[in-house]
């Protein structure tokens, strides 16, 4: 059983989320940044006349804060009929996986992030990471 | 007839799209004679028809389509078959009904429009009676199927005419108005036509859009030096703005879409409390956006249902009271300041403000001492607090402790207010203020730390500007709350910057105020800087950033940017706690009954504590002043005491209380004895500075710790003392031993 992700990564390693739910991908827009909220909640950005909220992966997945240098692309995901924009470091590619490459996430890996990685495709060169998206937007 | 019942013109659009139908059915059977489904729909479409018609009584409307509808039925039941025949009656049928329409139309009655010819002809057919009738029937009218149906039955009329008004005197002339009224007028079909809500949001939005686009244009357009562009855009701007006042209105609709189902809630209820009510509407046709239409038919059932259960009294209650034993309830609406304003009036027992506070203090929704110091008419609004309801017993009706709370978000959430006004014996008025619509607003655009935010320009008063030199007067401070003096009274300033946690990026001194009001009190915004005034169009937000209680929305100004809009209610909420606000009323309260009082009672002696601060205490309880040697300062226990002509005194020493440090030096204390039936303290302050008139008329609520407030005396913000704690602090018997005529000696305290 094969599934089809669309890849991008953080911090250099590699991420997929499941290709439908992703609507669109962009290059940074300007982001309105929202005082008191989450610092996960990376802004509002204007897409095509919709207001949509930002999130931050890297805050999400506990990474480290993204370079000041370096331009978020913008994954802009459907959730429950809701556009959700979230920043992602580069844009990979869409590959086709399989059920059998698949593994559920180690049992060192603990703490928050753990609920939002569903487990690792074991790609030749390196591991995908498959994301869980309603719990990523949620947090 | 000037003003057609609105029942018979819904009837008359519907019936039309109805017959539109029907013929389009009529033509399709004869192609399948055979279709149940088909014959179903005309025999309800005519059945209709007939319904209405016979309830509006339109008598030979009623006769034509119930022949009709035999027939259909006989067709449906398949004991007839569809011949041509049929279908010619049935078609003749269709279109006597439409020269009735149209006569109801013009003349709002039936008019000479004869009826029996086709009566007739359709019953002939029912009966089966000869096939030659029949064709007679079927060369007549496809030649001039109008004027048969008109002239040919007339003779017989009056004998098979059901029903007799169909030769109405006053009718006579078709159109008796003159041939230029019937051109001028659109008939009613063609007039309005129905639109898919969902049609109407898209436009709205796309509209919204718009306007986005024009604030872009407008705005560019403003920067270069190109007439041209300047002058298209202010026409853009114009039809913008007309578009978009035009597609709003596409939306309003008549308050009374909601009304028209409370009489009938109404009855109901009366009957089921055993209450006799009258409701009267006014207003019915003032109009609304109908997305706040539906937003605010909740809360409006819910104060109606509130009025008659808790509000009216039993009839046998109200004649006991001098009153007509038939309650009123008023539902009235109207528009003001861009507002809508829906009232729901009744005439019954009205709140009382005392039982409210009791049961306030009951629920612990506030301390007794805070409902004593409340004006009577903020008491009311205590009724909108959470998990407050005053029915006596809960009722099946109302009385849970939910509602009013309810009611009242369900309120702020669409940006409106309530109040409630009542007097006790004559009756209870809620007030709700609704905006006109919710999609579109007017908005100021501010800076704040290099952020724009949106604040509504309805709860903005107006803007100061405070140059760096100005300000640096201006802005004062009690106790670390900023204040500004607007016109001689305080206004409390709020930072935008504080409240949001960013860094400002204002360093020169200069300060810049919104003057806000919401929930009926008033407070300065700090900003960093006014951008201008638009029309924003509202976006929502996502469920989490609406939760932060900060924002009401977002929007996109002219640059394509987001920017958040600022809830106010909520900034006034979160900046003023409830208890200022409390003592904000409980000032009013105590400022009108001191003006009642002797006239020593509004002097206050302004006595320093150090740290510049100057404190007023009420002259009316100084009895004396003294300077004391520091040195005969004693102990008792943790408390300082001095002994004062034969009794001991405790001692307060106010800077302390007050969160202040002294700066007085040297080896003797200024002491404010303060005395009240027998017992006195002694209050040490820094230096006794000045004994004043009044004070009272500026006041404010900015306050700390022992404070019950500051005001404006001889230009400086001088801080009101809370007597009583001081006092209470010094001594805590002071007021219980006073009450108890108990009079301590030396040696009691000793």
């Amino acid at each position: 059983m094969s599934t089809r992700l669309v890849t991008f990564t953080l911090e250099g390693r590699s991420y997929g989320i499941d290709v439908t739910a992703v609507q669109e991908v962009l290059r940074g827009l300007p982001r309105t940044r929202i005082p008191l909220a989450p610092s996960a909640l990376a802004g509002l950005i204007n897409l095509r006349g919709q207001v949509l909220t930002a999130i931050d992966l890297r805050e999400q997945l506990g990474l480290p804060p993204r370079p000041s240098d370096q331009d978020p692309m913008l994954v802009v995901i459907r959730v429950a009929g809701e556009p959700v924009a979230l920043l992602v470091d580069s844009i990979g590619s869409v590959v086709d996986v399989g059920s059998e490459q698949f593994e559920p996430p180690p049992d060192t890996l603990n703490g928050p992030t753990r609920e939002l990685i569903r487990g690792a495709y074991k790609l030749t060169d390196r591991l995908l990471l498959s994301l869980d998206v309603d719990r990523a937007i949620a947090a | 007839m000037e003003e057609m019942d609105e029942i018979v013109q819904e009837f008359l659009v519907e019936s039309h799209e109805n017959l539109d139908q029907l013929d389009r059915d009529l033509v399709d059977l004869e192609q399948h004679p055979g279709s149940r489904d088909l014959l179903a729909s005309i025999f309800r479409t005519i059945h209709t028809i007939k319904g209405t018609s016979g309830f509006l009584a339109f008598g030979n409307l009623e006769a034509v389509t119930h022949v009709g509808e035999n027939l259909l039925a006989r067709l449906r039941d398949g004991r007839m078959t569809m011949t041509p025949a049929t279908t010619d009656v049935l078609l003749q049928m269709v279109d006597t009904v439409r020269e009735l329409l149209a006569a109801i139309e013009e003349t709002g009655t039936e008019g000479a429009v004869a009826v029996g010819g086709v009566v007739d002809r359709i019953t002939a057919v029912l009966d089966g009676d000869a096939p030659e009738a029949v064709v007679e029937a079927v060369v007549e009218p496809v030649e001039a199927p109008v004027e048969a149906v008109v002239e040919a039955p007339v003779p017989q009329a009056p004998e098979t005419v059901p029903a007799p008004e169909a030769v109405e005197p006053p009718a006579a002339p078709v159109a008796p108005e003159g041939a230029e009224d019937t051109v001028s007028r659109r008939t009613v079909a063609d007039a309005s036509i129905r639109v898919d809500v969902d049609v109407l949001d898209t436009l709205m939005r796309l509209v919204g859009e718009l306007v986005l686009t024009r604030n872009q244009i407008v705005r560019q357009a403003a920067d270069v030096e190109d007439q041209d562009l300047v002058r298209s855009s202010q026409r853009l701007n114009l039809i913008a703005a007309e578009l978009q006042e035009g597609v709003m209105k596409t939306r309003m609709q008549p308050i009374d879409h909601l009304w028209s189902k409370l009489p009938r809630v109404v009855r109901d209820l009366g009957a089921q409390c055993g209450k006799q009510v009258r409701l009267e509407m006014v207003g019915r046709e003032t109009e609304l956006d109908r997305t706040l239409l539906e937003a605010v038919k909740d809360p409006l059932t819910h104060l109606v249902r509130n009025a008659v259960d808790h509000g009216l009294e039993a009839p046998a209650d109200r004649v006991a009271a001098g009153k007509a034993a038939e309650g009123v309830l008023t539902l009235r609406a109207y528009h003001e300041g861009g507002q809508v304003v829906v009232e729901v009036c009744d005439d019954g027992a009205g709140i009382d403000a005392d039982r409210i506070a009791a049961k306030a203090v009951d629920k612990g929704l506030r301390t007794a001492v805070q409902v004593q110091a409340m004006a009577p008419s903020d008491l009311l609004q205590l009724i909108f607090a959470p998990g407050f309801s005053t029915a006596a017993a809960v009722t099946n009706v109302s009385g849970r402790g939910v509602g009013m709370d309810v009611v009242k978000t369900n309120i702020e959430s669409i940006g409106g207010t309530i109040e409630v006004e009542s007097s006790v014996g004559r009756g209870t008025t809620c007030r709700l203020r609704i905006p006109l619509t919710l999609a579109i607003v007017p908005a100021l655009t501010v800076e704040c730390a290099g952020d724009r935010y949106a604040v509504p320009q309805v709860s903005l008063l107006e803007l100061v500007a405070l140059d760096a030199d100005r300000a640096a007067n201006a802005v004062e401070d009690v106790n670390g709350a900023p204040v500004y003096r607007l016109r001689g009274s305080l206004l409390p300033l709020v930072r935008l910057a504080d409240v949001l946690g960013v860094e400002s990026d204002r360093s020169d001194g200069h300060v810049l105020i919104a003057v806000l009001h919401a929930d009926g009190k008033r407070f300065g915004l700090v900003i960093d800087r006014v951008l201008s005034t638009e029309e924003i169009v509202v976006k929502p937000l996502a469920t989490r950033l609406k939760a932060l209680g900060t924002y009401s929305g977002a929007t996109i100004l002219g640059d394509g940017r987001v920017a958040l809009i600022l809830d106010v209610q909520a900034l006034a909420r979160n900046a003023l706690s409830a208890e200022v606000l409390d003592r904000q009323a409980a000032e009013q309260r105590s400022a009108s009954a001191a003006a009642n009082r002797a006239e020593d009672q509004d002097r206050v002696l302004v006595a320093g504590i150090g740290g510049g601060r100057q404190v007023a205490i009420p002259l009316s309880s100084v009895t004396r002043l003294e300077h004391i040697p520091a040195a005969r300062v004693e102990r008792v226990g943790s408390r300082e005491a001095v002994q004062y002509r034969g009794a001991i005194l405790p001692l307060l020493r106010l800077d302390r209380h007050l969160g202040s440090v002294t700066e007085r030096e040297g080896d003797d204390l200024v002491v404010v004895v303060y005395s009240a039936e027998g017992r006195s303290v002694a209050i040490v302050v820094d230096d006794i500075v000045d004994i004043v008139e009044g004070g009272t008329g500026t006041r404010s609520d900015i306050d700390d710790h022992g404070l019950l407030g500051s005001a404006v005396i001889h230009d400086r913000i001088i801080e009101l003392l809370d007597v009583r704690a001081a006092i209470l602090a010094a001594d805590p018997h002071f007021y219980t031993a006073t009450l108890h005529g108990d009079v301590p000696a030396l040696e009691e305290v000793r």
